[in-house]
Parts: C-alpha cells; structure tokens; sequence
C-alpha cells in the first residue's frame, strides 16, 4: 500500500503583492519513494508550488492561502520553515549563488552547524555525505575551483546531509550543458535509491529530466493542474504540446512522420522505444522528404587570423583561433564552460586585446580599434539582461547609447523609435522596463545595441533558462533580424537552438577551434560533443534505431521540416 | 582581472596556524596598548615587535601594498591636519620650546611639535601590522567564527563576512557590467573627461545594484532553507580550535598590554618627555 507523502487539498494561494491567486484549487498527492517531476512553461506556478513545499511560502513570500496542504500528516501552515526544511530538502536553482561556505566541507556542513552540531561529529558526517556524491577528494577544494556537475554534487550533499524525506530540484538542469544534465539527472537517481527519498523534480527540460526513470510527470499551467500521468502516457497526448512545453526531439520525429504515438510504444526514452511497427513509415517519411541545399554567400563581414590570447602569459585561453563569417550568416559558438567562448567575443568586441594575429571586418583590419569604434560594427548582447540595463524607460536605455555618442535629438528619436519597432516595441516606447518580462527586457538589451546600428551581433547564451515560449519568442525575434541582414554569433549550449536556427556552429575545446561544421555534422560527431559537453542528438539515434540509411540526412530532414512547419505556425498565428 | 586587495595570502607560518579568535584578541589588545600610550619607548617597542610578527607571517609588503600605501596617505594627511589645527600641541604637552624655525604668526617648527607627531605615526605604524595580518592570515571561512568567539552575535559575525567575501564576486560583476556598456560606446576609461566619466560609471552602478538585490535575495533563501538563524548558538566547521600556541600568545599579549601601562603610567604622565 502506497502511503501519502504530501498532500494538497483544493490549495489556493496568492501572493500579497498581487491581485490573482498564483496556485488555484490544486489537488495533488504524491507518495513515499516516488519521483515525481512537475512541468511547465515561465509563469506557471511551479515554482511558487516549489516554494509551498519548502515553506518559503508562506514563510519568506507572504500570501493568504485557502485549502490544505499536509506533509507527512502535518499541516504545513502550523509548522515553521525550519521544521519543514528537515523534511524537504531544496536544491536551488541558482548554482553559484546558493553556495555559503567557501570551501565544499563547509558548505555541506552549513546546515550541521546552524543545528549546533559538535566540530568533530560535524567533520564526520561531513566525509560520509561527500562519500554518497563522490566528491570526498575535494572537501577542502574552494567552490570556485568546481565545474558545473560537481557543483551540483555539493548542492546534493548539502541537503541530504540532513537526512530529509523529500529533496526537492527547482530547475537542476537550468545552468548545466547537456552532458552534466544528464549526469546530474544520473546522480539524483542514485541518491534517490541510496537514501530513501521521495524525489520531486522541477524542470521545463523534458528531454534531459528523462534520461533517468521517473513515475510521474505532472504538468502546470496558469496555475493549474493540467494534468498528471506517467511520462508514457504523457507523450503519448497532445498535452506539452498545448501548454507550449518542448517534447523530446524523437516524439516530434514520430509525430511529424504521422506516426501515431501510444503509451504501449513507450516514448517515455529511446531506449524502451518499441519501433519495428513503424520503422517503414519513418522511412518513408524521409524519402519523400528532399532535403533542400543551403545557398552559400561568398562575402566575408567577419574574419579572425590565426589569434592568441591569453589572460596571463603562461596559460593561453585562445589558440591559433582563425574562422571567417559571411554576411547575413547565423552561427553558433559552442564549447564547455572554460574553452574561451566569452574571450573571443570579448575579443571580437575588442574588450579584450589580441596577443597576437588578425581581425578583418569586410575586409578591414580592425584589430587595433577600440571598443568605442567598434561598437557601431560588432554588438554584444550579455546573457543576463539586468547587467545591462541602466534607465527606468525603454526609450531612453535603448537611446542611451546614441546620447552618448552626442547624436543630435532628432535624430536619435528617428533611430531609437526604427529600432523600437524593429523590436516589436515600440508600443511600450514609455514604459518603465521592469514591467517586462525577461524575455522583453532581453529584447530591450538587444534593441539598445541595434540602435547603434552594428551588422554583426554577439549573443551570449541568448536563451539559457528560458521555457520555450520565450525560448520561441527571443529566436524568432533573432531569426527576423538576421533575415534582414544582421549577421549573427550565438554562444551557446542549447542543442536545440543550434539545430534549429543556427545552419553552421563553431566548437571549441580548451581554446582552439575542434570543429567549423554544420550543426548537424556537429550534433552527430561522437568525438566533438565529446570534447564540448553535447549530447549526440536523439534524432540521429532515433535514426539509427529505425535503421535509416542516411541517419545524418535525416536530421537534417528533420530540421527543414520543423522549420517550415514554424513558419506555418507563424503565418497563422 | 580585478585588483584583488586584502585578501586572504595562503602561507605556512607560526601566524597562520594560530586561531582567526587569538589573531583578533591580540588585535584588539595591541590597539588598547597603542592607543593608551604616548610613551615612545613603548611605542618603539610595540613597532619592533610588530615588524617581527610581520616578518614570521611571511607576507610580503607587496602583497598588502594597496591598502598599506592608502593608509600611509592617510596618515600623511592627518599629521597636516594636527599640524593645521595644533601647531603648539608639543610645546603645550611637553612645557618646553625649542624652535627650529618660524613660519608665521603662530606656527613654528618646534621640536617638541616634531615628537609629538612622531608619537602619533609610531602609534600607527605598531597597529598597522597587527590589523593587516588578523584579515591576510585568517581564513575567510573561519572570520565569522572568529568573530563570534570574542562575543559577536553570530548573526552579525555571518552577515560581516558574508559581505567581505561578496566584494570579489561584486568586483567581478562590476567589470562584466562595466564591459556590456563599454561595448555600447559608454566609456569609463582615463580617456574620457571627469564628468562625463563619473557620469558614465553611474550607468554602471544601477545595474550593479539590482543584480546585487538578487543576489541577496538567492543567498538568504538558500540559508533559510538550511535553517540559519534557527537556534541561539551555532557551531563552525572551520573554526580552529586554541591550542597551546594560542593560549600563550593570549597570556603574552595581556603581559604586553600590562607592561606596557605599567611603563606608560608609573610616573604619572602618558607622555615620556626627553626634553626634561
């Protein structure tokens, strides 16, 4: 008999500062040993519903709530947030920011020593946590010194030292490459059988949560329950796709092929995926399918030669690196964390100075220019909006840096309100920018570098921690510009984004240039997503599993499909 | 990247063995003795012996020369203004006058002026150490615990090392922040006029200060969550428990301080005056 974990009863909860309840009417029971993982898209109320359970809500974000909500029988409106963190473990989101010890034994220890645990019993509980995440080699390592995964591991080993029943993920994967995803997701499995716990997971990365077992996906939107079933049943339904949530690529596959999905074919992973029965309608599909050639355009607005850089001068960040981009190109730049992605468009911008080697722009040698000059050639968009924004309206941060350059006003309205509507925003022209949602404020940061008029623009991790509706939003918006000729550079980890906008990606590994390919080359190479923390992609592996001749073309396949049936989408909507 | 300054200098010394609470008790007692005293030749004995801790610590002047010579400019600064405000204060304290040469109206220069100021830099000079090595030779993570062993409320021990480990980080972001506007054309380098510079800077520190907010707002979250500021008392991972080390070094620094007002108040005056 199952026994119930967490209880919500026809719980509805709003938050003081706003008019409409967040949560409305949620009914929900979750049981002992489960894993369960909650979806859905910005705004839906997942993660207010994270916070229920850890007691942020009602604790730190007050709000009245109606109904009930019991956690191992207890109320959770009479505890307090202290009471109820020795029952749910939260790892936050936020990878860097969570951490409060220096190194990784006092950071796990945290919790020991708010609990006023004695040193010694401390240090030894400390070794057998950091033992569960394999990371007892590196207690005294400072945080800083840690990649992404390991991280993760000491955010793991933090929570779980307390011995809670529920650990708790807001967004796990949401700063991980695709490689550390799924190790990540392989640890939580691990932890799950090692100790017990009742696994709740929120993520809008479907495809990543699923490469580890989970019983149940429920799915949230607009603050309510949409629905609750095993992951085979899930992807068997329409359901991610109306409430605007990414299916795994190979379900979208199958769909596109007219394959009709049903939960006895088990699409919950490639690898229970039962095939045969539709192996020659995909084959099919790909046949009729003649895969269109790309035009190529012979005109170089962006060249490095041969360029080293190094921040000091025994350890060389950058390394012999030489490509060229043509105009009107969208390309991405993609690497593990460290392999100098952010230094070359810190170079390209000329924010930092080259040691060595060449930067042409349409054939000009820029490479002695500075930032300034620059600036109305080569734009750099910054992955976190707020480091970018320093005006209250929209007008003026997208004028700011035309003032700057002692335009005169006539025509710095002409040229910000151009660009305004080029952005889709001219009719917020006056609004105050923290009205925005993060996706308009990265417009905002966008247009504010447009207005300068650059034909070249460098995005960094544009769409990191996005759902896909503003995933869709910002990609299109990017997508309309390079239509209109701006050339484009994404720094990326996002296979997805590479394989649906971006036709060709550069990867680097440790400062040198491994691969100058197509996405798809790229996505299908073994040994570069190897050496860039990728994953191959699950198209190419659905591919060979239907046993298509040409697994790579039928990526591609794939990728002129989805985007013509974008375009459809787009014309209609 | 970012100028680093005052940061914790990793070495293997007597110095840094000690407890981060022993480094902050002799701190505090140095600058009892120092401030209590005008007696020069405790004073030199202060200084000398501050210069031998400094040299057993192992850390090079370079490696606090930043906030060294900002203090020294600081120092500089207020032997003008004593000098400014009190040109006769020698002469009052010592009762006599020995004028080397005038200058105008009341202010000459007179050797008992020259002494007294003297005294004052000495005074600094023997706390200067001390101060420097408690933050370079303590770990960060074991400030707060430090702290909280002399009697600090735990909280606020947390909350002042929290925040002295944050100015990296803030530092870091300052320079991201100030890369995206530079990219913009916003300049804040020494080519730009002043104004139009501070101007320009100020472009930078909005931005800085709500992804700070943020970062308060993740940070105390994530402590919540691991119940800080649940109980009245809380233990410390990385506090270093006293020793025999430390134990003497408190009892020596307790016999300074006393030999050192012994010294000072035996005759009667905190000054030692060799003009008599």
């Amino acid at each position: 008999m199952k026994k119930p974990i967490i209880q919500f009863e026809n719980f509805t909860f709003k938050y003081k500062t706003q008019k409409e309840p967040t949560l409305h009417d949620i009914n929900l029971t979750i049981y002992e040993g489960e894993k369960v993982v909650i979806v859905g898209p910005s705004g839906s109320g997942k993660s207010t519903l994270a916070h229920c359970l850890n007691g942020l809500v009602p604790f730190s974000y007050k709000g009245d709530i109606s109904g009930s909500l019991t956690i191992k029988g207890k109320e959770t409106k009479e505890l307090d947030i202290f009471t109820l963190s020795k029952m749910v473990g939260t790892v936050l989101q936020d990878p860097d920011g969570q951490f409060i010890g220096l190194s990784v034994g006092e950071d796990i220890a945290f919790a020991l020593e708010n609990e006023a645990v004695p040193q010694d019993k401390m240090k030894r509980e400390v070794v057998e946590v950091a033992k569960l995440v394999d990371m007892e080699e590196k207690i005294r390592s400072s945080i800083h010194e840690l990649s992404g995964g390991q991280k993760q591991r000491v955010s793991i080993a933090g929570v779980i030292i307390d011995e809670v029943d529920i650990l708790l993920f807001d967004e796990p994967l949401a700063n991980l490459d695709p490689a550390t995803g799924v190790q990540a997701m392989a640890l939580i499995d691990q932890v799950q059988k090692e100790t017990n716990t009742t696994i709740i997971i929120i993520e809008h990365r479907l495809e990543d949560v699923l490469s580890q077992e989970v019983d149940r996906i429920i799915v949230i939107d607009e603050g309510r329950i949409v629905s609750d079933l095993d992951p085979n049943e899930l992807l068997a339904s329409n359901v991610l796709e109306t409430c605007h949530l990414r299916e795994p690529l190979y379900v979208k596959a199958l769909k596109y092929a007219g394959i009709e999905v049903t939960p006895d074919m088990l699409p919950a992973s490639l690898a229970t995926l039962k095939i045969d029965a539709v192996k020659s309608k995909l084959s099919d599909w790909h046949d009729a399918r003649s895969h269109s050639a790309h035009e190529e355009n012979e005109e170089p607005i962006l060249e490095l030669e041969h360029i080293h850089f190094g921040y000091d001068a025994d350890t060389p960040t950058i390394h012999d690196i030489s490509f060229k981009i043509n105009k009107g190109e969208m390309v991405s730049i993609v690497g593990k964390n460290g392999a100098g992605k952010s230094t070359l468009s810190k170079i390209i911008c000329g924010i930092e100075k080259v040691q060595a080697g060449k930067i042409f722009y349409k054939n000009e040698d820029i490479t002695t220019d500075t930032i300034a000059e620059r600036s109305t050639k080569i734009g750099l968009v910054m992955q976190n909006p707020n480091h970018m924004i320093s005006k209250h309206m929209i007008y003026d941060e997208v004028a700011l840096g035309l003032i700057v350059r002692g335009l005169p006003e006539n025509e710095i309205k002409e040229r910000v309100d151009a660009t305004l509507k080029v952005c889709g925003l001219y009719p917020f022209r006056n609004w105050p920018i923290s009205a925005l949602s993060f996706g308009q404020k990265k417009r905002v940061t966008i247009a504010s570098i447009l207005a300068l008029e650059p034909e070249v623009l460098i995005l960094d991790e544009p769409t990191a921690g996005q759902d896909l509706r503003h995933y869709t939003e910002i990609m299109e918006f990017l997508n309309e510009l390079n239509r209109q000729g701006v050339t484009i550079l994404l720094i990326t980890h996002d296979m997805h984004l590479m394989l649906e906008y971006t036709p060709r990606a550069i990867a680097l590994a440790d400062g040198k240039i491994i691969a100058d390919d197509s996405s798809v080359n790229i996505l299908t190479n073994p040994e570069v997503v190897e050496k860039t923390n990728l994953k191959i992609t699950s198209l190419f592996e659905l591919a060979l599993k239907a046993g298509i001749e040409d697994p790579i073309d039928f990526v591609s396949a794939f990728i002129d499909y989805d985007k013509e049936a974008r375009m459809t989408w787009r014309t209609n909507s | 990247m970012a100028n680093e300054f005052l940061n914790y200098v990793e070495r293997k010394s007597p110095v840094h063995s000690l407890s981060g609470a022993t480094k902050l008790i002799i701190f505090i007692l140095y600058s009892t003795a120092a401030m209590l005293t005008y007696d020069t030749r405790v004073l030199i004995g202060l200084f000398i012996l501050s210069i031998v801790i400094f040299a057993i610590s192992k850390i090079r002047i370079r490696e606090v020369g930043f906030v060294l010579a900002f203090i020294l400019a600081f120092l500089l600064l207020n032997n003008i203004a004593i000098y400014i405000f009190s040109p006769q204060e020698g002469v009052k304290i010592y009762g006599t006058s020995h004028v080397l040469f005038e200058i105008a109206g009341r202010y000459n220069v007179t050797l008992e002026q020259l002494f007294y100021q003297f005294n004052i830099t000495l005074k600094y000079f023997s706390v200067i150490p001390a101060a420097l090595l408690f933050i370079v030779t303590t770990h960060p993570s074991e400030f707060a615990a430090s702290l909280n062993k002399i009697g600090v409320n735990y909280k606020i021990a947390y909350s002042v090392s929290l925040a002295l480990r944050y100015i990296p980080d803030i530092q870091r972001e300052f320079w991201t922040i100030a890369a995206a506007q530079q990219a913009r054309g916003i300049d804040i380098s020494r080519k730009e006029k002043l104004g139009k510079r501070l101007k320009n800077v100020a472009s930078i520190i909005l931005p800085l200060i709500f992804s700070t907010l943020e970062r308060i707002e993740v940070i105390s979250n994530a402590m919540e969550l691991r119940r800080f500021g649940k109980k009245k008392k809380r233990t410390w991972y990385s506090e270093k428990p006293f020793k025999k080390a430390d134990y003497i070094v408190i009892i020596v620094g307790f016999l300074i301080l006393i030999a050192s007002l012994v010294i000072t108040f035996h005759d009667g005056d905190r000054f030692y005056n060799p003009f008599l």
